[in-house]
């Protein structure tokens, strides 16, 4: 090498396995670099600023009157079509965000970069959870900042409410992310992406209770309504929005935790070298 | 282990342990079989060229060592760690160079290289000392805050080389580590890889289709269609093909013809 002389001492430690400290700078350093990522890439934090913003301030108030919501739980009063339609915006920038996190590890496979990950020591299992753990921590941030931005649009829980919607929307943002990355595992070129909008993030967000009570829907279409209650992003979204009204929704948190074990076991299958679809892709 | 680094086990003087060991490992992509039984192995401290053409399933091979593909037929251990039954053991011990660029164009060299740290369990502060340390006589030293994407080729292969050795791996992997780089950069990649071999004791598998970066006393391992054709010294392999050249033992061995690269072939 030119410019590098690489000293090189023998490692003489003769203790097997990792200790927890070796998982715990792994993950933090997997997070790091996800951090890093978002942060360099400003316009993705304004794009997915923007886009829950858009439907507050412009399609919350011109449905406004067309969809006034009637009083359901968790609500104890009539409320504006803008503070109903708030946990299903926060929904969409997770479901977003976990889109895009399955877009970059289908980019870093692209590139290359996906193998420096493969190859750490560390199990495969443990390597992915924490990436995806990376990618709620993304998504986190953005919700705290449209709630922020949100507050002075009227939607205004009680700031409790804010620390109760916390682990539903890391509950939340962990289900959206698995499915994502399980997403990626199937997804082989870049280009193929624009397939995962149309199939899974538009079907996903409109045919949910987050634009309209589930009632609603149901008067107009019974079938729509079923489909509603089988897609798991109802559920996300119903989970936060009981939990910023300091409300427990057993039903919507079983589901999602049900369905995150399902997409993260199948994500772990799929990115593992001795079951997985990965190996069986000419790379 | 105060920080957390993550450290080998195995007794680098134990000789009697390969550094790499791939028995009997064939793998196919649908009908199209890309290794068939292909068994060598890597003496500790030693610097083994894998040659072949391209498509000979170098790149198939270093997938199934590093694991990104399973192992389905045959055995691979690295520093007697089998690298099915014991994976952490055993990517613990190596470090990689791919043939496609790894590095992360949009975080900065030092970013890159404390990412990697951490994938072994490395914390900031030791990293931060090792890198001081590894690219203490470097020039890329003052470029550690820039971004990636800024480096010329041959320095973005420096510092992947650099990194695979951030975390004291003792066997190294470098596939065709050379393409793409000027004669002078490729010289000082190979001679700086071949002094660690001769002063540290790090073993290396060093993939290449050029005959000029095989040393007169270098092992060869000799790999086409997916088969090891022969597997020696060189002046072994030499005698054995009744050559007088490795490029003629290779050219007895695969029926192609080899040249020195030309200045466009060096440079491309």
């Amino acid at each position: 090498m030119s410019d590098a002389t690489i000293p090189h001492a023998p490692p003489l430690s003769t203790r097997k396995g990792f200790p927890l400290s070796a998982y715990l700078i792994c993950a933090g350093g997997i997070i790091w670099r996800e951090a890093l990522r978002f942060l360099h890439q400003r316009q993705r934090f304004v794009s997915a600023m923007v886009r829950p913003l858009l439907w507050l301030f412009i399609f919350a108030a011109g449905f406004r009157q067309v969809l006034g919501v009637s009083i359901i739980p968790p609500y104890e009063t009539y409320v504006l079509y803008e503070v109903y339609i708030a946990p299903g915006l926060v929904g969409m920038i997770l479901l977003f965000n976990g889109m895009q996190s399955s877009l970059s590890m289908v980019y870093d496979r692209e590139t290359g970069t996906m193998k420096t990950l493969l190859v750490s020591p560390l199990p495969r299992w443990f390597l992915l959870v924490s990436k995806l753990f990376a990618g709620v921590a993304v998504g986190i941030l953005q919700v705290y900042v449209f709630f922020a931005i949100a507050w002075f649009w009227e939607v205004q829980p009680d700031w409790i409410g804010y620390l109760y919607a916390l682990p539903a929307i890391m509950l939340a943002g962990l289900m959206l992310g698995a499915l994502g990355m399980l997403l990626s595992s199937l997804i082989q070129q870049l280009e193929n992406f624009a397939g995962v909008m149309n199939f899974v993030i538009f079907p996903m967000y409109f045919a949910s209770s987050a634009l309209y009570p589930l009632w609603r829907v149901r008067e107009s279409s019974p079938l729509l309504y079923q489909i509603c209650v089988f897609n798991p992003f109802t559920h996300a979204v119903e989970l936060i929005r009981f939990a910023l009204y300091q409300q427990f929704n057993l039903d919507a948190f079983v589901i999602v935790v049900g369905c995150t074990a399902v997409f993260l076991g199948g994500a772990i299958i799929a990115y593992d070298p001795a079951r997985g679809l990965i190996s069986r892709k000419r790379q | 282990m105060p920080d957390g680094s993550i450290t080998a086990t195995t007794n680098p003087r134990d000789a009697s342990i390969k550094a790499l060991s791939v028995e009997g490992v064939s793998h196919a992509y649908g009908q199209r079989k890309a290794l068939n039984d292909v068994s060598f192995h890597v003496p500790q401290g030693s610097f083994t060229a894998l040659l072949g053409p391209n498509g000979a399933g170098k790149s198939t091979l270093f997938s199934l060592i590093t694991r990104l593909f399973n192992v389905r037929h045959g055995t691979i251990r690295i520093l007697g760690h089998d690298l099915t039954r014991e994976p952490g053991e055993a990517l613990r011990r190596l470090g990689v160079v791919f043939q496609a660029r790894t590095l992360d164009l949009d975080l900065s060299i030092s970013q890159n290289l404390v990412y990697h740290a951490a994938l072994h369990g490395i914390s900031r502060k030791p990293a931060k000392a090792r890198i001081a340390e590894i690219l203490a006589s470097s020039e890329l030293s003052n470029r550690l805050r820039e971004k990636a994407r800024n480096l010329s080729g041959g320095q973005l292969r420096s510092i992947e080389i650099v990194r695979a050795f951030m975390h004291r791996p003792r066997l190294i992997l470098l596939d065709e580590p050379t393409v793409g780089l000027d004669i002078r950069s490729r010289a000082a990649i190979l001679s700086e890889v071949r002094r660690l071999v001769r002063e540290e004791g790090v073993s290396v598998l060093w993939a290449t289709h050029l005959i000029d970066e095989i040393g007169d006393s270098d092992r060869v391992v000799v790999l086409h269609h997916g088969q090891v054709l022969a597997e020696g010294f060189v002046p072994e392999i030499v005698a054995t093909e009744g050559a007088k050249t490795i490029g003629d033992a290779f050219t007895r061995l695969t029926g192609i013809r080899t040249r020195p690269p030309g200045p466009q072939e060096a440079a491309a």
